[in-house]
């Protein structure tokens, strides 16, 4: 991690020095354990303050919709598919952009480490596969991989698909992965038992909208939750307007969403709302083949259509 | 006022004999965190907690509060007439609040409860709630209460304070509320008040002592309000910040909603819903214009509400009371000591 953010700090120097970005966007050291900030360098001096760990599970392509700057962007597997979206969509040009790619080992679940310690954090230092948790309750060690975010567990993309220059030798992909395990499980449901299912995993939502804001595909002008004349939803948190907002803003990822994680690590109450674009990510698979932000030249099934679609109703 | 002796032993039966007389809320364990819930019959405080995910403002302060309802069956007489939406509820009960949400709801209250304005769902709540306080014996790595008017052991707009003391809570009655709660859930071995207050003022030291991070805040009122609002540091807070409303809604002292009406069928309600100056639509006119249309716009609002448009209305500190929350939740790390000490040392010498 250290050699990747030596490597990090010195790319994104050089490019300010040479005057081949206006500003680098990374990340920097959060002021408490397991947070980083997403920041903007804009001088060859501020690179010092880029990091890399395994807590940068923020996607920073949301901070690129619409920038009109030349921009460094650090950018593991996850972000760099969200990247190609972000340029398929016309929200940012290919040549606006410098992509220092990372081959990421995957971001830890601050909440899984919480529990490891059954509570309290003081710090987390990372050693090669074996994380240390420091806390008022003692110290523990655990295995990274028992205490990865599970859309981590589940990556098959760890290594960027787009880039302009990669920080380390492309690390080597998960394979043999089931990741469609807690979609089946849902899918097997009959009507009754999914509705209270939804219900229940619903529940806790207090509408901040934190998974729609840390996702980079939502950036609509305004959100259909924030439409008022006429409002399509309600605001408080009644149980058929939070299924709406959160089934219908996995609908608008559909195609799109790479399983980046970032809503699912905002929320404040700990809903896994990646349920949802699980599944449409699995129809996606099945139905046409795709897998989000692979390429930048093939347009997203949802958004072309071919005379030889095979369904009937769009003819 | 006395302290009252409460052995663990006898903790579940004042809990159950309280219920007949309060609705009682309280800490509860959900998934991995805690939350305040009112409790049902047979459910117990779960008091093993350093602090709940959301505040305790919500049992006076729901997220959602129905107002008035209203008809549009025309065939009833009193269609489109709204009625005020009947509060059946009695008096309630929030066991084990932290000191900081308890100093939270007087902050909210200078809004609430002013000479010339009263906002009757607020009032109305609080005014049923007895507050039965929680000392802090062991205060999270992210709190700063003592620099923010407060501590762990802090007694402000409390009316019981329950300390823990190996198998036995001291039970401080601050109010005659908090002494006719005590009463009604039986609790009654009243402890040397001496005695009990050297046990208290010993833990409260060592509390006091762990609390390891602070803000600066005596500047802030001297702040120039333009100079401050203008100052170059903002864009780079908000660059970071997504514009969701954890923040907000996780705080024990943000008071903001929005009135909406719902219809359904013929059946219509006025609600009012919490709402979050993070959020565009929070600002946005029916012209059209939105004065705070960009997040930095909306990023120093809600620094510049807490920290500096508070302090000069009320003379009377910041408006936030250290729990930390925001600082744990928000998704993209912006911390409010950073903020809170930067804009108090902004313009002055470095030396």
């Amino acid at each position: 991690m250290l050699q990747y953010q030596d490597k990090i700090q010195a790319i994104a120097a050089r490019l300010l020095k040479e005057c081949k970005v206006d500003l680098v966007i990374g990340f920097r050291r959060g002021t408490v354990p397991m947070m980083n900030e997403p920041y903007v360098a804009r001088t060859a001096e501020q690179t010092t303050n880029l990091i890399w760990d395994s807590h940068c599970g923020i996607n920073l392509t949301n901070y690129l919709t619409d920038r009109k700057e030349k921009i460094g962007i650090v950018a593991k597997g996850c972000d760099s598919r969200n990247i190609v979206t972000h340029i398929l969509e016309n929200k940012i040009e290919r040549d606006q952009l410098y992509i220092i790619g990372v081959p990421c080992q995957g971001m830890v679940d601050k909440r899984k480490i919480a529990q490891a310690v059954n509570g309290a954090v003081d710090q987390v230092i990372e050693n090669g596969n074996e994380i240390t948790i420091k806390g008022p309750a003692g110290d523990k060690t655990v295995t990274k991989a028992d205490v990865l975010q599970n859309n981590c567990s589940l990556c098959k993309h760890r290594n960027p698909t787009i880039h302009d220059e990669m920080v380390a030798e492309p690390v080597a992909e998960q394979t043999d992965i089931d990741a469609y395990e807690s979609v089946r499980a849902i899918e097997a449901m009959d009507i009754d038992a999914k509705r209270a299912y939804f219900e229940k995993l619903l529940e806790p939502c207090i509408r901040c909208y934190a998974c729609r804001n840390a996702c980079p595909l939502c950036y609509c002008p305004t959100c259909f939750v924030d439409e008022h004349r006429p409002q399509w939803v309600g605001k408080s948190t009644d149980p058929v307007d939070n299924m709406t907002f959160h089934f219908l803003r996995a609908y608008h990822c559909a195609g799109r969403c790479t399983d980046c994680g970032a809503c699912e690590r905002a929320c404040p109450v700990g809903i896994k709302v990646r349920i949802f674009t699980k599944k449409l990510e699995k129809d996606c698979l099945e139905l046409f083949g795709w897998e989000a932000g692979l390429s930048l030249d093939t347009r997203p099934p949802l958004d072309v259509y071919r005379p030889e679609d095979p369904d009937d109703f769009i003819k | 006022m006395k302290t009252i002796t409460i052995e663990m032993s006898q903790w579940a039966a004042g809990i159950a004999k309280l219920k007949d007389a309060y609705r009682v809320w309280s800490p509860v364990r959900e998934n991995d965190y805690h939350v305040f819930k009112e409790l049902n019959k047979d459910a117990l405080p779960d008091l093993d907690f350093s602090n709940t995910r959301l505040s305790a403002k919500q049992a006076i302060y729901p997220q959602t509060q129905k107002m008035f309802e209203y008809t549009l069956d025309e065939s009833r007489p009193d269609h489109h007439i709204m009625h005020e939406a009947p509060d059946t509820t009695g008096p309630q009960a929030v066991i084990g609040i932290r000191p900081c949400d308890a100093a939270a709801f007087l902050l909210v209250q200078k809004n609430f409860n002013t000479p010339q304005y009263k906002d009757p769902y607020w009032v109305k709540a609080y005014e049923k709630t007895t507050l039965v306080g929680l000392a802090c014996n062991n205060p999270c790595s992210t709190c700063f209460c003592t620099s923010a008017g407060g501590g762990p052991f802090d007694e402000k707009g409390l009316d019981v304070l329950l300390v823990a003391d190996k198998d036995q809570y001291l039970a401080k009655v601050l109010t005659d509320k908090g002494a006719k709660l005590l009463d009604a859930a039986g609790f009654k071995d009243e402890a040397d008040a001496a005695g009990a207050q050297v046990t208290i003022d010993a833990l409260r030291e060592k509390a006091d002592a762990a609390i390891n991070s602070e803000i600066a805040t005596d500047q802030l009122g001297a702040q120039e309000t333009l100079t401050l609002y203008d100052a170059p540091f903002w864009e780079e807070v908000a660059f970071a910040c997504i514009n969701c409303g954890t923040c907000t809604y996780l705080c024990p002292t943000c008071w903001c909603f929005d009135i909406q009406d719902e219809v359904r069928g013929h059946n219509g309600v006025r609600m009012r819903n919490w709402d979050s100056c993070m959020f565009p639509l929070f600002t946005l006119h029916g012209s059209g214009h939105n004065p705070r249309d960009t997040k930095i716009h909306r990023v120093r609002q809600r620094f510049m509400h807490k920290l500096k448009y508070f302090v000069d209305k009320y003379d009377d500190g910041i408006q936030c009371t250290g729990c930390g929350r925001c600082v744990r939740a928000c998704p993209v790390n912006i911390d409010i000591r950073n903020v809170c000490n930067q804009m108090n040392r902004f313009g002055t010498c470095p030396a």
